[in-house]
């Protein structure tokens, strides 16, 4: 199940049970799944057209009349075209407006560079009172919807395009600002978040059965970064990966360095677009061009340990 | 690659085939791609045609040439259209056509002026190419260059607020160097666009914006080129040509499909769609 079906889904969910609930969308209701909501609650939902910028500001209004919006399109377009009614008119005012944007990352595919949102995390990190959540699959998305509308404050959810198989267990629960622990390694922990996670999971495979003892965690909420896990995972291994599927400047490998090189310095090696912008192409294909499948992991891996 | 001559055909019927044939092209490249914008890349076919095969003064086997007209696909999900006309006047060999949307290629999803000459700007992202537009004109003008502007976009498009903060532009600096196009398909994602958002009355909105306006079929050769020529004799304003299309234009089952705006054909559609075509030639 890709993250924006059960996103489509969870709104519609919470739609049933809340009457404040609000839903607005620029053109791309049934690409992001906002269309589900759309059809049960027509008077509820807002088609503002290609209008990003207009979108986030009647987001914002609706907030101040006391609903709770969710505001989707494009990554891209809602943390780019709209950056600034973000920050000057939610999160400065810190307005209850949910923002959750499909396609993130590369694994957009064919669509290219245009399309693909490869800075949409330091985009919202970088502004103060906004949450920032990337949840790994279907059932994580279902819970971080049902989460943060519970949570008052601006909050920036970034799912994904494709199918991703299930990676959390049955008994996981999700809490902004905690991290899920796989297991932690004493060679070396992986710090990942989106579809990033299943593939740390299967490199982790590969090294555990060469003896190498790695851990797993899913940073799925990056600001708060949980650093109490964070410390422990350092403290267990002299060596931390970071992997997302966004530019290695201002994401999650910024996060991570940035809280460590202040707390306990240790080697950080970070995976994700080396200052580039994607292109055309097959996701699976993008993943390995960009190195970010779970071959490259354990290759990065394996050379970081030998140094 | 042989250096093609545009010859600047004002010849109806000569403009009406190569039009077809663009778009075969478009649906050809879309179906190998597997994915892809169909509807908005046909409804605009003849207009872009005629740009190119006839109105424009430009030099396939040199993109960059100064004195070139432009053209600003703001409209960008029509690439394979650009890519098409692209590679039938002569900018690269027509068998690139074949790696749309494929890793490695010049043929991005979205128009690429890094990686393709002949585009003139990078665009995928709607609502800012007149603002471009904007630029080159004003930066012709100061050259003393005789060089035209030519901008295409999506009538869902002009929802977006730089549309019109371009279009105050324009008007202020007088750009009759500059020409906007809008290819009124009536359509958008997520339905028809007088039921996502309605942008009517267009005409009497950029009339208000100080622009002079000219209503055409975007599918009758003969008006497109009577409304391009009435472009070159305004003075002192820019001008928009509201052409009335019909989304998927040229295949009976694509024509005012909501759904076909991103989707490409299928072989069986593929087929069917040529038979159509070739029909129509005669
Ligand atoms: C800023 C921005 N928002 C959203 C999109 C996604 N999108 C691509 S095409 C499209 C609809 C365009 O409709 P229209 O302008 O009428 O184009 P046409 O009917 O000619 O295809 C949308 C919403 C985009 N490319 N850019
Ligand atoms: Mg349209």
């Amino acid at each position: 199940m890709a993250t924006r079906d059960a996103y489509g889904e969870a709104l519609l969910e919470l739609g049933k049970k809340r009457k404040d609930i609000v839903v607005l969308d620029a053109d791309l209701s049934g690409s992001t799944k906002t269309g589900k909501f759309a059809k049960a609650f027509p008077e509820r939902f807002f088609n503002i057209g290609i209008a990003e910028q207009d979108m986030i500001g009647t987001a914002a209004g609706l907030a101040l009349a006391g609903k709770l919006p969710f505001a989707s399109t494009f990554a891209v377009f809602e943390t780019g075209r709209a950056w600034e009614q973000v920050r000057q008119t939610i999160c400065y005012s810190n307005l209850n407006v949910k923002l959750v944007a499909t396609h993130g990352g590369i694994s957009v595919g064919e669509d290219g560079a245009s399309h693909q949102a490869t800075e949409d995390i330091a985009l919202m990190r970088v502004l103060p009172n906004m949450t920032v959540i990337v949840p790994s699959d279907g059932n994580e998305t279902k819970q971080v919807i049902n989460a943060i509308s519970e949570y008052y404050g601006p909050v920036y959810v970034r799912l994904g395009r494709e199918k991703v198989p299930m990676v959390m267990p049955d008994h996981y629960e999700f809490k902004i600002g905690k991290a899920y622990v796989f297991h932690i390694g004493k060679d070396v922990n992986i710090v990942a978040t989106g579809i990033m996670v299943s593939k740390a999971l299967e490199a982790s495979k590969i090294l555990n059965n060469e003896g190498i003892d790695v851990g797993v965690i899913n940073m799925s909420t990056l600001k708060p970064l949980d650093t109490e896990i964070l410390l422990k995972a350092a403290k267990a291994s002299a060596l931390i990966i970071t992997a997302e599927e966004h530019s290695i400047i201002g994401g999650l490998g910024s996060a991570v360095t940035e809280f460590l090189s202040e707390s306990h310095p240790i080697s950080i090696h970070r995976m994700g677009l080396k200052d580039a912008f994607g292109c055309s192409g097959r996701p699976e294909e993008l993943l390995k061009y960009y190195g970010l499948t779970p071959e490259d992991i354990t290759k990065t891996i394996k050379i970081a340990l030998k140094k | 690659m042989q250096h093609q001559i545009i010859r600047r055909e004002r010849d109806v019927s000569f403009l009406e085939k190569q039009a077809r044939l663009v778009r075969v092209e478009i649906l050809k490249m879309l179906s190998l791609a597997g994915s892809g914008h169909t509807g908005g890349s046909l409804s605009a076919a003849d207009i872009v045609t005629v740009l190119y095969f006839s109105k424009m003064r430009h030099r396939p086997h040199e993109p960059m040439w100064k004195e070139r007209d432009r053209f600003i696909l703001s409209k960008g999900h029509a690439a394979p259209l650009l890519y098409a006309v692209l590679a039938m006047t002569g900018y690269f060999d027509i068998s690139v056509l074949k790696t749309l949307r494929k890793l490695g290629s010049p043929l991005q999803g979205h128009p690429c002026s890094r990686l393709l000459p002949g585009v003139e700007i990078s665009t995928g992202s709607l609502g800012q190419g007149l603002s471009v537009s904007n630029g080159i004109a004003l930066g012709l003008k100061l050259d003393n260059l005789s060089s035209r502007v030519y901008c295409l976009l999506g009538d869902g498009e002009i929802q977006e607020g730089q549309v019109w903060e371009a279009a105050m532009t324009a008007a202020h600096y007088r750009l009759d160097n500059l020409c906007a196009i809008i290819d009124l398909n009536g359509l958008q994602i997520d339905g028809p666009v007088s039921q996502v958002k309605a942008i009517e009355p267009v005409d009497s909105k950029w009339l208000a914006f100080g622009w002079h306006v000219i209503k055409i079929d975007g599918h009758n050769m003969a008006e497109i080129l009577n409304s391009l020529d009435e472009v070159e004799r305004v003075k002192e304003k820019p001008t928009v040509i509201i052409a009335h299309t019909i989304k998927g234009k040229g295949v009976s089952f694509f024509e005012g499909k909501v759904e076909y705006h991103g989707i490409a054909p299928t072989k069986e559609e593929l087929m069917k769609a040529l038979k159509e075509l070739s029909e129509e030639g005669g």
